[in-house]
């Protein structure tokens, strides 16, 4: 599904060359769930960025689901993005205008897919995360632990083969945080690929594997 | 489109203020700027548009070089012409519709004697005026060209003049008395206001109106004086009657009808060869002088649009640019508080394009409610031009249809133009560095 090879990530300036990634090499199969782990700037989050087709690598190879990403344009990256990744964020990112049910058809109008089909989709999502009767809220009106399952919602609704989280249970408190740990562990079994990162050695645990990066290298595996 | 129109108003409201002093923006430059083009354009407007490049006044030098004039006048033409010029353009008959004129002023008396003598501006000239012109008719049709050599009684009234001492009635083949002369009504014109009055440029070409026209040659058997001036340049009007037709002193406007480039072209030989003949008749004593003006030209020409309106639309145009630059900072401000959002949606699949055409749709709704405050800015714009403008002009200060879709487009145009480079730069936005800033 995910498959980097001796793939780097520079940010230079006119003084400095950082490393945030360095030669990091790393397969993911289809239906894993994996935890990457690792230190405040060790390179997680570059690692989901670039995983998640936001950031272009400096150097190596990336292929999603056989897809080689390499000097991709920006709208078929962004084809990939919407078809083949759903993203879960620390911080939820919903969009506060929206309620959500229109949080959740982002994606789908990014699709062009009928206004039919959206419905179906949406509709069923909002089922599986349990918020059916909240479609007509805004994030503002609702808990943190809501919100999250909202993301995941957004993040399912495409059907991706990817779900790409980024500590999503940063922002919740420990009983909301179970909630959601439970929900990505229900969507693992139904099928999806999963990769997490995280600084919380119990939720890693929760994972089929664990990655640790440290400075940008892949340090176990 | 729909989907980023809903994105839009929700962006809208979700900070009136800085909504609010963009649409104000946009508004108060609209606002100025289409107050002036109203009146701009009512003054420089076609005003018979489909016939303008066919209908020309030719112009003649009777006086001749002038050695002491100012350089800047040097080529100076009379804009009308001598009796002898005027009837000899008339007799050679080189267009294909031709039509002298001069305006008088006439008296009529009503059939009801109790009440009093009408005075109204009349307009004396041949029968070609009415189909050059493509003037409309509700009842009858003009005088015949019969009726012009046999110098008939005759007359055609405007609508208006009809409906005050008709009631509106069809009154062809009734009498009407001028004077103490009976003349027999042949037509009744339809509405016609061309504006401006281009056949008659001059102290009242926006606000004044025939409201009879009579045959030329009737007319000068009447001995009807012209209400307009005389320019006799220092050689005197003559005396009587007979004088003024044949002095040097121009006071006929004359207008011809050229369909083609052929009939220009040989109307120009045309005219140029009657100067010569003036000339060897001993009459001018000069190489010929003249001019062949269409209609856009004539106006031109004679500065029918006052520098004063002219400058006044420049200097609202700064402001509405102004105004579009102040836009451009609010839209930047505004474009750039959406970056997270925009981060996100790039992160759920929206291409550059796709972020761009929300960003635009959002500034061409701006735009419309812009351009909505400005018509009303435009209408009391329009109000307080009318106290301080000359009531000539004042009467251009009308606010037609028409301006309510040029102010809406302007509007649009602005804002759109205003909107490129914060909806380019939103779309720069580098959703990675935003979502490890969380």
């Amino acid at each position: 599904m995910l498959k980097m090879r001796r793939l780097s990530k520079v940010y230079r300036t006119e003084v400095v060359e950082t490393y945030a990634l360095r030669e990091l090499t790393l397969e993911v199969q289809e239906g894993e769930f994996v935890a990457v782990m690792g230190p405040s700037g060790s390179g997680k989050t570059t690692f989901l960025t670039i995983a998640g087709l936001l950031e272009e690598l400096s150097a190596g190879e990336y292929w999603l689901d056989s897809v080689d990403t390499r000097g991709l344009s920006d709208r078929k990256r962004s084809r990939l993005r919407n078809e083949k990744i759903g993203f879960v964020f620390q911080s939820f990112n919903l969009i506060p205008d929206l309620n959500v049910y229109d949080n959740v058809e982002v994606p789908l109008r990014y699709r062009g897919l009928r206004a039919s089909e959206r419905r179906r989709r949406i509709d069923a999502v909002l089922e599986r995360v349990g918020l059916s009767s909240r479609a007509r809220h805004y994030p503002s009106e609702m808990s943190g632990g809501q919100q999250q399952r909202v993301a995941i919602a957004r993040a399912l609704v495409g059907e991706p083969r990817l779900l790409l989280a980024d500590e999503p249970t940063g922002n919740l408190d420990t009983q909301m945080a179970r909630g959601v740990m439970e929900l990505l562990e229900d969507i693992h079994r139904r099928g999806a690929t999963i990769v997490m990162v995280t600084h919380d050695p119990d939720l890693a645990a929760r994972a089929q594997r664990q990655v640790h990066v440290t400075d940008g290298q892949i340090v176990s595996c | 489109m729909s989907y980023y129109f809903n994105l839009a108003l929700r962006s809208l409201r979700r900070n009136i203020a800085l909504t609010a002093l963009m649409i104000g923006a946009i508004g108060i430059g609209i606002g100025a700027s289409m107050t002036m083009l109203t009146i701009f354009r009512a003054a420089s407007g076609d005003p018979i548009p489909g016939k303008s490049a066919q209908l020309f006044v030719p112009q003649i030098d009777n006086v001749g070089p002038q050695p002491n004039a100012p350089a800047e006048t040097q080529d100076f033409l009379p804009p009308v012409l001598t009796y002898l010029d005027a009837t000899g353009l008339m007799q050679a008959h080189a267009a294909v519709r031709q039509a002298a004129m001069y305006p008088v002023s006439i008296s009529i008396t009503p059939s009801d004697r109790s009440r009093n003598p009408l005075q109204v501006d009349a307009r004396a000239t041949y029968s070609d005026f009415f189909p050059m012109f493509t003037v409309p008719f509700r009842f009858g049709g003009p005088w015949t060209k019969t009726e012009d050599d046999s110098h008939a009684a005759v007359v055609v009234l405007t609508r208006a003049l009809n409906d005050l001492l008709f009631g509106g009635a069809n009154t062809v083949g009734q009498n009407l008395t001028i004077g103490d002369r009976t003349y027999r009504i042949v037509g009744v014109l339809d509405a016609w206001h061309p504006s401006p009055r281009f056949y008659d440029v001059g102290g009242d070409t926006f606000s004044g109106e025939d409201q009879l026209f009579l045959p030329f040659t009737r007319a000068l058997d009447e001995q009807m004086p012209t209400v307009a001036a005389l320019f006799c340049n220092g050689t005197g009007a003559g005396t009587g009657w007979d004088g003024l037709l044949h002095s040097n002193c121009v006071w006929i406007r004359f207008w011809v009808e050229l369909p083609t480039a052929h009939d220009v072209a040989s109307y120009n030989t045309f005219l140029h060869n009657y100067a010569a003949e003036q000339r060897q008749s001993g009459r001018f004593h000069w190489p010929p002088h003249v001019a062949l003006r269409n209609v856009m030209q004539w106006l031109s020409y004679n500065h029918v649009v006052p520098p004063a309106v002219d400058t006044l639309t420049n200097v609202s145009f700064a402001l509405l640019l102004v105004c579009v630059l102040n836009a451009v900072g609010l839209m930047l401000a505004k474009f750039m508080a959406s970056t997270g959002m925009v981060c996100v949606r790039r992160a759920l699949g929206a291409t550059r394009p796709a972020i761009f055409a929300q960003f635009m749709v959002e500034a061409g709704v701006i735009g419309l409610l812009g351009g909505a405050v400005g018509i009303g800015l435009t209408k009391l714009g329009l109000v307080s031009c009318r106290a301080v403008l000359e009531k000539d002009l004042s009467l251009l200060t009308r606010f037609s249809i028409s301006d309510v879709l040029i102010a809406l487009a302007l509007a649009l145009a602005a804002t759109l133009l205003a909107g490129l480079y914060p909806a380019w730069r939103a779309t720069q936005a580098q959703p990675a560095s935003q979502l490890k800033t969380q």
